[in-house]
């Protein structure tokens, strides 16, 4: 057990550092300049490129480059070259805005896909399952900024609530309730948005797997012994169905920094994507870096997470 | 005990029907241990799940008979009135003991669970119960056993558990679907022993449905040759493997490899075993069959009495010997 | 002798072939009564010609349909409407008589734009999921088949050193990544002359210390799939091609090199299991060699699977650049695709609705049909879940 956590933890350090590498050559490789150590930006004149470059290391080699990147982080003094603000604090103030999205979504898809993916699969071939099925397609296929638009003229024209940005501009003044129910409209569409995909995609699996342990010979033993119908699908073949999904579990993790450059951009939500997505337009490298860096040490936590909650719940991995 | 008349089951394929089962009856007494013999896909496995009630419908459908346990219709009971004899009155063993045990209880939670559907007793005596079920079937120190998980187990130990699960309620009868089939032959003696054991300490009936007549000669009383979905043969052990009656079953006895016949070459049965979705009409046995005549080809066979209990739906050897030998 | 390996050779090929036409035939009924996965196809189907149309009316220089031809006057006309003659030139006037999708902003016929859309959203599909498909074949089917081998420090500090030297003399030093170079040949070169002349001798006992195995190439592999898995993919694909020329073949490559890791998993899980099958190690036993098995016996065994997958990989593949047009990024104006079509359009979503929805559901369509083809090949082709359906 200690070796295997050992073993792992090492070669998720090695994994990062070469993602690190990498990472940082992409961003480096990459013809074209920052915009304010370009030449050709006509509002720096040279001496401020040739300052702005000094500050920065542009002007050593790659390598001592990647030594201050890698250095400065870890030791919390990052900047963004854009306005020359603390990379961390400027996430952190990004993460709090895109955190209720990822918490309210990721409660809407864990909650309602599992409901929907049994009962499919109990069900197979019936009225429920058939729409089940083709409304997961449906989510699937459409892509999401479509999606948006109609959900937001939905909302507009039979609700008339403006549902852009994180509250309506000007409602200072209204009661609390008031602004209370404002958040929640316009936390709740981004919400669901973000939400529909997963759902459709978790309870196809669910759908699946459900299935696939239902043909299992041990529901029949189960059922053998005079089980009722409930017991049998709801412990013996729910028990099974679901260790796969702890896997998973681990896997959202990486949804915390992620956040949706789409929907963020369109519901001008202040989060985590849109911050990425305005630092790649001005290539400002520390905050692209440092989301990416943090994004992967997600990755690899979650599946590490994952690893050790599957040896949790089942009996047959053991170390 | 157990009396199963005419039971036919049906199974939907792409655009039809095939006869898995088709007109079965047999009998089980008290305390008898009865062996249903035939090819694999033959109807024997079909029958066992249609008797314990979980056969899955669809694909499967049960298109008539009956089946009468100790004077109910299973067929004709509820699915809650079911639950109770599941387990409780008929229990059933599997062919495969690797994947019929649930991966993520231990078996002692599975042995528990069995008696802690049908009886209320308290945890403490259920420990005993399940560490008691577990010695008669011989699990070596079953006091520690309790607590593993099936994947720590051998495939014979699985199967004793299995059958410690099925025996758990003190069933009156028990259904062992293939139980050797998936294990070692060393193995697989030490498990038919035990099911010969048990069943004569606890008189309980068995209905052992195998394609091995080298079991079915160590534990039958009573024999039913099956293929196609109907039995051809049917008669006290003694009478089948003496006085065979029905060329399908002299053909099974004459593969058997024997002591006898070494150094021979091993008799096959020519052919093989008709799709259920295209049985040949009348006798389903007479493509491979050496004694088919004409009418076989069209007429369905009827059961002739050979006395003593023993049938067999062959009109051709029964003409000639039974004719001319005047039972 | 030799005669006699090739028969055995071809009996041990036939079989399949045999098998594979019976397949066939099963697979077309299956697909018969699959019904969402027929109509998947027939969309499909539909999809592929109206592109290829699309390119053949709209490209040229006297297109039949012009998709960037500016009107200014004839600006946000609803689906369906007249032109006004009286002001158009007569090659200003769509040959459909009607704008049968409406216009835009700019007056552009959407029809045009769309047929022009299509055939950008078609290769983008193709070309994407091909790279994906290519490269996860590749990498899996090394892992799977030659992953036990193991890497010598000397095969590393060759790599190492060419590939330092082709960075630096790609990146304007290049005398000294010519220098490098230079040195790397050395080097392969005095190992090579050394092992041969001196096999046996004492003095060179060191040399071993190159040869040894540092790690195997399956783990070599996965590590680089892990390290690819690290990185979000949108977020990766926005950044690559933000940072490159705006090109639509940029956008193929980026989503094509990031979406290979699932197919190479894939592929090397069933190349780990198809070698222990028998008929790999019969063929093994008469001497086959480890092309010929790869190519004749492991990838038409493997690649079903993998071509389902790939399916639905378009579909990602279609929505991905739908959304990086939306974003504005990718194919530079004026050509149109589905996702900039809509991105333009989205400031009008009130007055002109249909610049939103027209591109909005054919890329829905069009993904839709996708995902339930594949979906429906997977269940035909899992013959264990196909029984209980």
């Amino acid at each position: 057990m200690l070796s295997f956590i050992g073993r792992s933890v090492i070669q998720k350090i090695v994994t990062l550092f070469f993602v690190s590498i990498v990472s940082f050559l992409i961003i480096h490789m990459a013809p074209g300049k920052p915009s304010q150590v370009d030449p050709l930006n006509p509002k720096f004149t040279p001496e401020m490129v040739e300052r702005f470059r000094k500050e920065f290391h542009l002007d050593k080699p790659l390598y001592t480059q990647y030594f201050y990147f890698y250095h400065d982080l870890f030791t919390g003094k990052t900047v963004s070259w854009k306005d020359n603000q603390p990379v961390l604090a400027k996430i952190f103030e990004r993460f709090l805005n895109s955190l209720p999205l990822f918490i309210v979504g990721t409660i809407l898809t864990w909650t309602l896909s599992f409901p929907v993916g049994i009962r499919s699969a109990l069900h197979r071939g019936g009225l429920y399952d058939r729409s089940a099925t083709f409304f997961s397609y449906l989510f699937i296929s459409i892509p999401g900024f479509f999606f948006a638009y109609i959900l937001i003229i939905f909302v507009v024209n039979s609700f008339h609530v403006p549902v852009i940005g994180m509250e309506t501009f000007g409602l200072e003044s209204l009661s609390w309730q008031r602004m209370f129910m404002d958040r929640i409209w316009h936390l709740l569409i981004p919400s669901i948005l973000g939400a529909t995909g997963g759902i459709a995609v978790l309870s196809r699996y669910v759908r699946s797997q459900m299935l696939e342990v239902e043909g299992q010979d041990y529901v029949r033993t189960a059922k053998a012994k005079g089980l009722t119908a409930e017991q049998v699908h709801y412990k013996h073949a729910l028990r099974n169905a679901l260790l796969p999904f702890v896997t998973m579990f681990g896997l959202i993790l990486p949804g915390l920094i992620g956040g949706s450059v789409i929907i963020e951009s369109i519901f001008s939500w202040p989060g985590m994507g849109r911050m990425a997505y305005e630092a790649i337009l001005a290539r400002d490298y520390p905050i692209i870096l440092t989301v990416n860096f943090i994004s992967a040490v997600l990755v690899l936590g979650g599946t590490f997470v994952s690893d050790l909650l599957y040896m949790v719940v089942d009996p047959r991995i053991r170390l | 005990m157990l009396s199963v008349k005419d039971l036919k089951v049906y199974f939907q394929v792409d655009g039809g029907f095939s006869r898995a089962v088709d007109g079965v009856s047999f009998e089980i007494q008290d305390g008898e241990t009865v062996c249903l013999v035939g090819e694999s896909g033959c109807g024997k496995s079909v029958s066992a799940l249609t008797i314990m009630g979980i056969l899955p419908q669809p694909p499967g459908k049960i298109i008539g008979g009956t089946i009468f346990f100790k004077g109910q219709d299973l067929l004709l009971m509820k699915e809650e009135e079911m639950q109770k004899v599941r387990g409780n009155h008929i229990a059933m063993v599997f062919q495969e003991p690797m994947t019929s045990l649930n991966p993520v209880f231990t078996i002692g939670d599975q042995i528990e669970e069995a008696i802690r559907i049908h009886e209320r007793i308290d945890e403490a005596e259920m420990r005993k119960r399940s560490i008691q079920a577990l010695k008669d079937v011989g699990m070596p120190s079953p006091e520690q056993r309790i607590n593993d998980y099936p994947h720590q187990l051998s495939g014979g130990q699985r199967q004793r558990v299995m059958i410690a699960m099925a025996l758990a309620c003190n069933p009156d009868l028990v259904i062992a679907d293939e139980p050797t089939t998936a294990l070692d032959v060393t193995v697989q003696a030490q498990i038919l022993n035990l099911f010969k054991d048990l069943q004569q300490k606890r008189r309980m009936s068995l209905l052992y449905i195998t394609h091995d007549l080298g079991v079915v000669a160590k534990i039958a009383d009573q024999i039913y040759v099956m293929y196609a979905g109907i039995i051809l043969e049917k008669g006290a052990a003694r009478d089948i493997f003496y006085n065979p009656c029905h060329p399908y079953t002299r053909a099974l006895l004459a593969s058997l490899p024997s002591r006898s016949k070494r150094g021979s070459k091993l008799y096959s049965i020519p052919g093989s075993v008709p799709d259920p979705a295209h049985t040949p009409k009348g006798c389903p046995f007479h493509p491979r069959c050496s004694f088919a005549l004409e009418s076989c080809t069209s007429q369905f066979p009827g059961m002739s009495d050979w006395g003593n209990g023993h049938f067999s739906r062959c009109p051709v050897i029964y003409d000639k010997e039974a004719g001319k030998g005047g039972n | 002798m030799e005669n006699n390996k090739s028969n055995i050779d071809m009996e041990l090929e036939t079989p399949v072939v045999g098998q594979v036409k019976s397949r066939k035939r099963e697979l077309l009924r299956l697909l018969k009564e699959n019904k969402l996965a027929f109509i998947g196809l027939i969309i499909f189907v539909i999809f592929f010609i109206t592109a290829l149309l699309g390119l053949l009316l709209t490209s040229g220089k006297e297109p039949v349909f012009d998709p960037s031809m500016v009107r200014l006057q004839e600006k946000l006309l609803p689906p369906l409407a007249s032109p006004h003659l009286e002001s158009l030139r007569p090659h200003e006037v769509p040959k459909t008589g009607v704008y049968v999708f409406g216009t835009d902003d700019l007056g552009r016929d959407v029809f045009a734009r769309m047929l022009q859309g299509a055939w950008v959203s078609l290769t983008v599909g193709f070309v994407a999921v091909g790279i994906a498909v290519l490269v996860g074949l590749f990498m899996g089917g090394i892992a799977g088949y030659f992953g036990q081998k193991y890497i010598g420090l000397d095969h590393i500090i060759v790599v190492l050193l060419f590939s330092t030297g082709a960075t630096l003399s790609l990146t304007g030093k290049s005398f000294t990544g010519f220098i490098v170079i230079v040195i790397d040949l050395a080097f392969v070169f005095s190992l090579a002359l050394i092992r041969w002349k001196s096999r046996k001798s004492r003095y060179f006992k060191w040399l071993d210390l190159l040869r040894k195995k540092t790690l195997s190439i399956d783990t070599l592999i996965m590590r680089v799939v892990d390290i690819m898995l690290c990185f979000p993919s949108f977020f990766l694909i926005l950044t690559v091609v933000a940072l490159l020329p705006a090109s639509i073949y940029n956008i193929m490559i980026v989503i094509g090199l990031t979406s290979w890791m699932g197919t190479t998993r894939f592929v090397r899980a069933e190349f780990l299991s198809l070698r222990e099958q028998d008929f790999v190690t019969a063929a093994r036993a008469l001497g086959v060699n480890d092309y010929r098995i790869i190519f004749r016996h492991m990838i038409p065994n493997a690649i079903a699977p993998v071509l389902v997958s790939a399916t639905i990989g378009i579909a990602t593949a279609i929505l991905t650049e739908a959304g990086l047009s939306f974003l504005g990024f990718g194919v530079p104006p004026p050509n149109a695709t589905w996702g900039n079509i809509l991105s333009d359009g989205k400031r009008f979503i009130f007055d002109a609705p249909w610049l939103t929805f027209i591109p909005g559901f054919a890329i829905l369509l069009v993904v839709l049909s996708f995902n339930l083809f594949g979906e429906g090949l997977r269940d035909i082709m899992n013959p264990k879940l196909r029984e209980r359906h």
